[in-house]
């Protein structure tokens, strides 16, 4: 900034987009209490069924991903994009590339929300979890992200100040990665326009899946924060980081280090060992670096704790990072193994997840509202007693959410293996776990509450704050010298162009490849000759093809886990463990990641198709206690056997060996296979005209699960 | 498993261009200075401090 300042004349004078970062500041709120009111409402579903309202659209099968797509993409997203806007800005000292670009980055963005908003509920869905939206969403979220590339890219290159801040990186490492991962992870096969699937299959679309599950936590929830804690609490504090020094050997280390983790959360499972090693080894590894960031990010507070216990700002921002430091050091020791063991599927997962984002996330972003809304429409914070009352609504809530789901967490997981001495399990009935945690359920929904609460009183003081301040909406003229406009350079406006230009080229090369390496490698990697054959897996019928794609559209893997890990209490409980070839033809994989209810893997055959019809109708008639929902409609649906032939003849072309007789056929197959089992329930009492409903595909999935392989040795 | 033969290489793509751009960074001078862009940054939005100097 100093050096070339040498001759006024040289200065260029420019403003900052800020109305672009006022929208998403906007959003943000908007989509916060929208995100948090989900997940208030899905965990009073857990502690009381009753509360999915008996409708389809309520259950929590479909909602828990909506509320984990909102609080991730829509509230966080926004929030990231306001950070970054406004902070690159400044830190460049250059307006935004385009206006245009601005603006479309934002109602693209919004548009995207509202999509999701509406598939959701109506169970269009991929049955990834995190990536659940339908290939047209996919589409058009790279677009928007590319848009936002070119925006953030085009701003560096003209930027006015030659040292890119250590922010500057975590945000280039968030765009490429987060762009890299969505594009590889969707690459689907479309059915039609509200259906696809994927082209990986089994083992290898849970690896795919799960590293960029794994990543979409490191770069859009870790990543684009450290780069905000970066600029955001030196600001707000008024003090230079701790050691800037260290704040560029956390970012190397910590880009290095996380893209390798993914695979901790498939430990145990039945991909190669191997892969879980690396997983869990660089799990470990990535603590490191992990706290070197919050170790800098709280020592920037030395000296000023003062202020910390006075101003909003701080203070989220320091609760902030010593969550983030209890998140980091949660996650590496639940990638250990034996740990994984006991924690999989049980609730202390979803607790550690929810110390990440309400702790981390959320108190980050309250902290950097209360600093750019006054900031930005140059007022005064309306009410400091709010401000201070969410903060210790929102610390008790996510402390209650934490604690509760430890305890449920563990418990569970610690009733579920308990052998007794005659080798037998102690708890054989699943739901006498579930029935243990469900007071922890009530916790921590009293604990959600008082989470959106303090959110909902932050929106109510951000809104007064800018209704009280004057209207002004005139942009603030500023005045910089350009890059290498020093003399000792000659033809410094060449040059000029060129610096910088690397890091776009590189970034736009490396995404080509990328795109279309993915796009001509992975079909032929991905034929069916891979995985450990078994000759015994068939492919699923037509009839349970449709029935799977009910159970993904109801978003039963969201409670239910499809894969038995190799340890004496799940072989006891479940039966043989899962193998490579059992979901060799799972597109997508449905191998869950946490047990509402108990394991599916095989659980075809284990009970009569009466058993399920009556299940689905009201649970608690075969499962005392259960607090799964109903699902009547289930039973008033038509199954939607005219595109069953479309369905099978996508599946062969992604490599599933169906016949062309079966594709000619699936419709008369899938009818036959229907007529069967309705005959079987008619003669039990049911109605005949059942048999054209969605519950009979259904029942014909789920007593296929796992018999392939189930008594042959 | 094959997907691991498309993933590694990807991971290491990724790694690769981490490492090209930490390169480009260092040989360009950006990590010459490690002290005063802490402290510079505090500066950033100060109107009369840019041209305060600009001024000079």
């Amino acid at each position: 900034m100093s050096t070339n300042l040498t001759n006024p004349s040289q200065l260029e004078e420019f403003s900052y987009n800020d109305k672009v970062t006022k929208w998403f500041i906007g959003a943000t709120m908007l989509w916060g209490v929208v995100a948090l009111l989900l997940g208030v409402t899905i965990a009073f579903q857990l502690a009381y069924w009753k509360l999915n309202l008996g409708l389809e659209w309520t259950t929590f099968g479909r909602l828990r991903p909506l509320h984990t797509n909102a609080a991730i993409f829509a509230f966080v997203g926004n929030a990231i994009f306001a950070g970054i806007y406004y902070s690159t800005q400044r830190l460049c000292k250059a307006r935004l590339f385009s206006d245009f670009l601005s603006s479309f980055h934002f109602w693209g963005w919004q548009l995207i929300i509202v999509a999701a908003a509406i598939t959701l509920p109506l169970g269009i869905t991929t049955g990834k979890e995190y990536a659940e939206l339908e290939w047209p969403i996919d589409i058009a979220i790279a677009v928007v992200w590319v848009a936002f590339a070119i925006n953030f890219m085009g701003t560096l290159i003209r930027r006015r100040e030659r040292h890119i801040y250590v922010a500057l990186w975590f945000y280039i490492a968030t765009i490429i990665t987060v762009a890299v991962l969505h594009v590889v992870n969707s690459i689907s096969f479309p059915v039609d326009l509200m259906k696809s699937y994927p082209v990986y299959a089994g083992v290898q679309d849970a690896l795919v899946q799960w590293w960029y599950g794994h990543n979409a936590v490191a770069f859009f929830l870790t990543t684009p924060f450290l780069g905000l804690m970066y600029y955001f609490v030196p600001k707000a504090a008024n003090r230079p980081v701790y050691s800037y020094r260290l704040s560029i050997i956390h970012f190397w280390s910590l880009v290095f280090i996380y893209i390798w983790a993914g695979p901790h959360h498939l430990l145990y499972s039945s991909t190669p060992d191997w892969v879980q090693t690396v997983g869990m080894v660089f799990s470990v590894i990535l603590w490191m670096p992990s706290w070197g960031g919050m170790i800098n990010g709280l020592l920037t507070l030395r000296g000023v704790w003062d202020k910390v216990r006075k101003d909003p700002v701080l203070k989220f921002q320091a609760t902030a990072i010593t969550f983030y430091g209890m998140a980091t050091f949660e996650g590496p020791l639940l990638s250990i193994k034996s740990v994984n063991y006991l924690g999989h599927f049980t609730d202390w997962i979803v607790g550690h997840v929810h110390a990440g984002t309400i702790g981390w996330n959320y108190m980050m972003i309250a902290g950097i509202l209360y600093y750019l809304v006054p900031k930005l429409w140059k007022t005064e914070l309306y009410s400091l007693k709010l401000a201070n009352t969410q903060f210790w609504s929102a610390t008790i809530g996510l402390l209650l959410y934490m604690m509760s789901m430890w305890v449920a967490g563990i418990t569970q997981g610690l009733m579920w293996r308990q052998i007794d001495a005659g080798g037998r399990l102690v708890y054989p009935n699943f739901i006498e776990t579930v029935v243990k945690i469900v007071p922890m359920y009530w916790v921590r929904a009293f604990g959600g509450v008082l989470v959106l609460a303090g959110f909902i009183i932050m929106v109510y003081n951000l809104i007064m704050t800018i209704k009280l301040a004057k209207k002004d909406d005139t942009e603030e003229v500023f005045a910089a010298a350009p890059l290498n406009s020093s003399s000792e350079e000659p033809n410094a406006t060449a040059h000029r162009k060129l610096e910088g230009l690397p890091i776009l080229f590189t970034a736009l090369t490396a995404l080509a490849i990328l795109v279309g390496g993915a796009v001509e490698i992975i079909p032929s990697l991905l034929s069916n000759n891979f995985v450990e054959k078994n000759p015994n897996v068939k492919p699923y019928t037509p009839l349970e093809l449709a029935g799977r794609d009910i159970y993904i559209a109801e978003g039963c893997y969201v409670c239910h886990s499809q894969q038995i890990r190799p340890t004496p209490e799940e072989n006891l409980r479940y039966g043989k463990p899962s193998t490579a070839a059992d979901s060799v033809y799972d597109r997508p994989f449905q191998w869950g990641s946490r047990r509402i209810g108990p394991d599916l893997a095989r659980v075809g055959g284990k009970y009569n198709d009466m058993w399920h019809y009556r299940h689905m109708m009201n649970p608690r008639d075969v499962t005392p206690k259960s607090i799964m929902p109903n699902y009547t409609w289930l039973f008033k649906k038509k199954t939607d056997f005219a595109s069953i032939e479309k369905k099978v003849k996508v599946m062969k072309a992604l490599g599933v060996p169906y016949s062309d007789e079966e594709i000619r056929r699936a419709y008369d197959l899938a009818q036959n296979q229907a007529n069967e089992i309705t005959k079987g329930l008619v003669e039990q009492g049911i109605p005949s005209e059942m048999k054209n409903k969605q519950i009979i595909a259904l029942i014909a999935y789920l007593q296929r699960l796992g018999i392939d392989t189930a008594d042959k040795e | 498993m094959n997907v691991i033969y498309f993933m590694l290489p990807l991971a290491l793509v990724l790694g690769a261009l981490f490492v090209a751009l930490f390169v480009w960074a260092t040989k360009s001078g950006q990590y010459d200075d490690l002290d005063t862009p802490a402290k510079r940054m505090l500066f950033d939005d100060d109107k009369s401090e840019i041209k305060r100097k600009g001024d000079l």
